[in-house]
């Protein structure tokens, strides 16, 4: 299960939004086929029977009254870690590259 | 007399400040002048707040002067683990991506000892979004363990435990992933608590996995950390996963902490091959003073728990890869723009690459493949599947005892760049500490002495069933005592002295 090849790191790269340069596609290939190799221990006893667990405390759905709390920021709050603002609106680069 | 303030128990401190015979202010400024003197030895901390920790003194003082009515620990510095987002202190969770970043609210943690009258004396060192064992994963440098300059102070939560540690704070807020606020109590001789999932807000703290993470006390002794636990615990609308029932006193738990009848169980498996002989023998040295006094040592058998660590690095990248998302260059932190422009994909794609540390970028990628379409049954199904496994073992295991016992990790520190080239071999740290987290079930480091081959601190672990975070705190305190009286003092007593370090990184402002 565990043969990965950098095209395919450079695809889940890809996919995660990270730019990664050739050599730390390169480590990344082989670390990530050594950690793969470790985990897949999983599925010695992962059997069909066993349910799976995604949360620890089991609860209910959680629901509040759909009201405007206390803890509310402004504006200017929310904005204010922004890396480029345009008056009350956060700036984002070009959606559509040239070729597009 | 500011070196005897440093050395107190948050407990006795807030006694000496209810009393009246010392001010917040000059406790506060005790603690900042040992700051000064021993952090850029330590680099535990990564802002420290100056004259708004004096700030926030005085108005302590000005409460207690006109008659307020406070709590036990009004007045009393505390240090805070960079993974909880503080109005007017800078937080980056050991990251880049965050560097400047001033958020514009309190975690609720930080919010609660803010009431409770505590004085945040700045923001401590940890590996980046608290993935690591060691805080040599940070992007502002590593934390050195105040035992020994050359060697990890322990990860991910670091800086908090060697600021308790070196006496630059009597206590401090960690959070505990995997073992992130234990491990580094069990390397640096100090108490670190991580309570029951849901016990603690996560509301503001940074999450690495959503599933796994809590927040906890770190601290020098079981009476502060219960004191402290008991300022953070409770319900908060603010994050679902929070409990809703009410918590009985922790520091009552302590104060009439008895262990006679109590059926302690050692965990097999996490007692033999791979642990160092120093660290089993003080284990061992504290099991028998605990059945002298009447507790009852049993050995149990938690058989899945050597699939901890295979589950636990597949749960926990497949929810970091999803949380640290957010980290897109739009709504805050960094953003890094390609030579000649781009698409907002490729600024996302240079910011994150820029912004990210490699521990992080390995985990975001193995989490990624985890949750792929084809793989996600095989790998992220397969660990749910063991965490329900390791619950059940963790069910029988309390049928037959009331807590659970271990070593809290396999090693004393080790040295720096040991284990960094090797990720598997630093991921194994955890194998005592993990299953906590996959269960929710809470747990507690206290010091158990030095290993004999070294001289390093070790520490005893001990496990509850979930929402009886109270035994912890109980057998915790007990042993405290006993060791405590055979050792002649706390352990911490005899740290080598670090006053000779003067402070060169870490000024008000300086991140």
């Amino acid at each position: 299960m565990s043969e990965i090849s950098a095209e395919q790191v450079a695809h889940l790269a890809n996919l995660a939004r990270i730019a990664l340069t050739d050599e730390e596609i390169g480590h990344l290939t082989t670390e990530l086929a050594q950690i793969m190799h470790a985990v897949e221990k999983v599925s010695e006893v992962a059997t069909p029977d066993v349910p799976p667990t995604s949360h620890p405390i089991p609860m209910q759905n959680v629901y509040r009254d759909d009201v405007v709390g206390a803890s509310v920021l402004s504006v200017d709050e929310a904005l204010a870690g922004a890396p480029e603002r345009d008056g009350n609106r956060f700036v984002v680069s070009a959606i559509l590259g040239e070729e597009q | 007399m500011s070196d005897d303030l440093i050395r107190l128990s948050a407990a006795d401190l807030g006694a000496k400040l209810a009393a009246g015979e010392v001010s917040s202010v000059e406790a506060t400024r005790a603690h900042l002048d040992r700051i000064a003197a021993v952090d850029g030895a330590v680099h535990a901390f990564l802002h420290v707040a100056g004259e708004h920790a004096l700030e926030t003194a005085a108005a302590v003082d000005a409460k207690r002067a006109a008659g307020d009515k406070l709590g036990p620990l009004a007045g009393v510095p505390i240090a805070v683990k960079d993974v909880l987002v503080t109005k007017g202190m800078p937080s980056t969770s050991g990251s880049r991506i965050l560097e400047g970043w001033i958020p514009p609210y309190d975690a609720t943690p930080v919010t609660k000892v803010r009431e409770a009258g505590l004085v945040p004396l700045g923001k401590t060192n940890m590996d980046e979004f608290a993935m690591g064992s060691s805080t040599e994963h940070s992007a502002y440098g590593p934390t050195h363990n105040p035992w020994d300059l050359e060697r990890i102070p322990g990860g991910s939560g670091g800086g908090s435990a060697a600021s308790v540690a070196a006496f630059e704070a009597p206590l401090a807020l960690g959070s505990d992933t995997g073992g992130s606020i234990r491990q580094p109590a069990h390397v640096t001789g100090t108490v670190g608590v991580k309570p029951t999932y849901g016990a603690v807000s996560r509301y503001g703290s940074i999450a690495l996995a959503s599933s796994l993470d809590q927040i906890g006390p770190v601290t020098r002794t079981v009476l502060d950390a219960a004191l402290l636990h008991d300022v953070i615990a409770g319900h908060d609308p603010l994050d679902s996963t929070s409990i809703p029932e009410s918590w009985p006193s922790m520091a009552e738990a302590v104060r009439r902490a008895d262990v006679s009848g109590l059926r302690i169980g050692v965990i097999k498996e996490l007692d033999g091959e791979g642990f160092q002989a120093g660290v089993r023998q003080r284990f061992h040295e504290s099991l028998d003073l605990l059945a002298k006094q009447g507790a009852e040592i049993v050995e149990v058998s938690a058989p899945h728990f050597e699939y901890s660590i295979a589950a636990y690095y597949l749960i926990l990248p497949a929810e970091a890869s999803s949380n640290l998302a957010k980290f897109d260059s739009v709504r805050f932190g960094l953003r890094v723009t390609p030579d000649g422009g781009g698409t907002v994909e490729q600024v996302m794609a240079a910011t994150r690459e820029a912004g990210f540390g490699p521990e992080v970028k390995r985990r975001i990628i193995l989490g990624t493949y985890a949750l792929s379409a084809g793989y996600y049954d095989a790998y992220y199904g397969s660990a749910q599947k063991v965490r329900t496994l390791v619950q059940r073992d963790f069910d029988a295991a309390f049928e037959q005892v009331d807590v659970l016992a271990s070593p809290t990790a396999p090693t004393t520190a080790f040295k720096f760049g040991e284990k960094l080239a090797d990720p598997l071999s630093m991921y194994l740290n955890d194998i005592a500490t993990i299953p906590a987290n996959l269960a929710g079930v809470p747990g507690i480091s206290v010091p158990a002495g030095l290993a004999p081959e070294d001289g390093l601190p070790v520490g005893i672990q001990f496990l509850a069933p979930a929402r009886e975070d109270a035994r912890l705190y109980n057998v915790g305190g007990v042993l405290e005592q006993l060791l405590e009286a055979e050792w002649g003092g706390p352990l911490l007593a005899s740290a080598p002295d670090l006053s000779t370090h003067e402070l060169t990184a870490t000024e008000e402002g300086a991140l």
